[in-house]
């Protein structure tokens, strides 16, 4: 029992002076981050989902404006805007528009009112950047709780609903006649995304987030045989991708986030030798 | 038909409309516990709409429907399309969204003709293993009522018959009702307890026997269904002897369907 608690303390010890380390905050971000984009980014590719990412993720841009206006916490602009965003976006295509086009009016018009709406303000022009290509360096120590916060909320959700989205995925009419609401399942997955794009805003930034959500799981998908294990292999993929692209980005001086994508990018390549094969 | 029993799943006078088109008007009709229905009609007369209808999938513009509270629906879907991005087995898929035990599913796959192929990926199936798949899936659940949409359209001659005395049996070791779609007409007469004639309207209903001698019944799919190849007509001249129906469509639907 002592020894135990000598053994603990001792990982604590270590562990917390280790946080004051930017590349060991920043490579936990990415681990961290990739617990949620895996089994989510599985959902996006199975669901053809891949624009609408997209679309939340630039909306967060304006979320990210309108916090700086108004003096709130960035995180809860980005996750008022993004969810809105994404309820919008489900409403008008369970009526019927055509998505590609709904999403494409909405997405732009989204990124482009942030970036007017930040030129009111003339001191945080240079953030901007930040959000839009993220800053995986200069993650704190209250962003590294934040993004685990929120992966592992994603997770949970997709846990405890697990069974009644791949249902419904599978098909909507054995979903309905399983009792399953195929919309709220969608909703369901929404909302995540929505939280997935507000904490990886600050890491991959808001023009990488899609690729962070898609390339890992299409990675993984010629390997798997069932969907749990697709899920878990583009978390696996996407953690070393993250820790990947920070070797990168030390080794080579690039800018961390694309180099993140980078490293995604060469294994789905790989991945897709292999299936060939 | 005594009337006090409760029924698994009744429609009360549903119309359905997609935009300005009425696909089905009026269509009353209730499932008993343990009885075989059939809706037998030609393409485009509505029957997928009604059976997608009584699950809740499609909204009835007017009049209700009604299931059993807490219904347990084994449905058959006519096609399943799971997108080629989603690795799944056929083991896994027999989990969702219920899982079962390995022993359940073996059982069941051995029943509908698909033993040991647990491990295939369900975008590699053929039409009728898939629909093989489908009904496995439908009877883990213990349904209350099977419903199925065309279910032998993938099967070849013996698979077909073998699928029948399935139903036949499943419903006598559980006493699950089957409503099912089919324009497959001998099959059909031979396996229901009821059958409903389907086009926009209930033309006609009754036991198999009954329905046979019907003029609406021969209206809709002629006489000559015993040859090998029955090319069926259907004009809507037919007499309604029940009531006050008007159908006037404007349309003239000619069908030449060869029936193998």
């Amino acid at each position: 029992m002592g020894r135990t608690t000598i053994t603990t303390g001792t990982t604590t010890a270590m562990i917390i002076p280790m946080l004051d380390d930017f590349l060991v905050r920043a490579g936990l971000a990415a681990v961290g981050l990739s617990l949620a984009t895996g089994p989510l980014g599985s959902f996006v590719i199975w669901r053809r989902m891949a624009y609408f990412g997209d679309a939340t993720a630039h909306a967060a841009v304006l979320g990210v404006a309108l916090a700086l206006a108004t003096d709130l916490p960035i995180g809860l602009g980005t996750l008022t805007v993004a969810l809105a965003m994404a309820v919008t976006v489900a409403g008008l295509s369970a009526r019927g528009w055509a998505m590609d086009t709904t999403l494409g009016v909405l997405a732009h018009s989204a990124l482009a009112f942030g970036l007017v709406a930040v030129s009111f303000f003339p001191n945080v022009r240079t953030d901007l950047s930040a959000y839009l290509f993220g800053d995986i360096l200069a993650v704190s120590r209250g962003d590294l709780a934040l993004v685990w916060l929120g992966a592992l909320a994603v997770l949970a959700l997709l846990a405890w609903r697990w069974q009644r989205l791949l249902t419904a995925t599978v098909s909507e009419d054995l979903a309905h006649a399983a009792g399953i609401r195929p919309d709220r399942e969608r909703l369901v997955l929404v909302i995540a995304l929505a939280l997935v794009v507000a904490v990886a805003l600050k890491i991959v930034g808001a023009l990488l987030i899609a690729a962070m959500l898609i390339i890992p799981a299409a990675a993984a998908r010629s390997f798997a045989r069932t969907p749990e294990a697709m899920a878990a292999l583009a978390i696996v993929i996407g953690a070393a991708s993250g820790l990947g692209g920070l070797a990168l980005s030390l080794w080579q001086d690039t800018p961390t986030g694309p180099s993140i994508i980078v490293v995604a990018a060469g294994l789905f390549a790989l991945a897709s030798l292999r299936q060939q094969n | 038909m005594s009337l006090p029993t409760p029924s698994l799943i009744a429609a009360d006078h549903i119309c359905i409309r997609f935009g300005a088109d009425e696909v089905l008007h009026d269509i009353s009709l209730t499932v008993q516990p343990g009885e075989i229905v059939t809706i037998l009609g030609p393409n485009g007369s509505g029957k997928s709409t009604l059976l997608r209808a009584l699950l809740g999938i499609v909204p009835a513009a007017e009049g209700r429907i009604t299931r059993q509270p807490g219904l347990r629906i084994g449905y058959v879907p006519q096609k399943l399309t799971i997108d080629r991005t989603m690795p799944i087995t056929v083991r896994r898929f027999l989990s969702l969204p219920s899982r079962v035990t390995d022993a359940q599913a073996e059982e069941a796959l051995a029943r509908t003709g698909m033993a040991g192929q647990g491990a295939e990926q369900m975008t590699t199936l053929s039409g009728g293993q898939l629909q093989r798949v489908l009904l496995a899936r439908a009877l883990l659940g213990r349904p209350q009522i099977l419903m199925l949409d065309e279910p032998t359209s993938g099967l070849d001659q013996p698979g077909e018959a073998a699928f029948y005395r399935l139903i036949e049996e499943v419903r006598h070791e559980t006493c699950a009702a089957v409503l099912m779609i089919s324009h497959d007409l001998h099959v059909v007469m031979a396996a229901s307890d009821r059958v409903i004639c389907l086009n926009g309207h209930i033309c006609c209903e009754g036991t198999p026997r009954v329905v046979s001698t019907a003029p609406e019944y021969r209206a809709l799919f002629g006489l000559g269904t015993q040859g090998a190849l029955a090319l069926y007509r259907h004009e809507h001249d037919h007499a309604h002897e029940d009531g006050p129906h008007h159908h006037h469509h404007g349309h003239d639907h000619s069908h030449d369907h060869p029936h193998a």
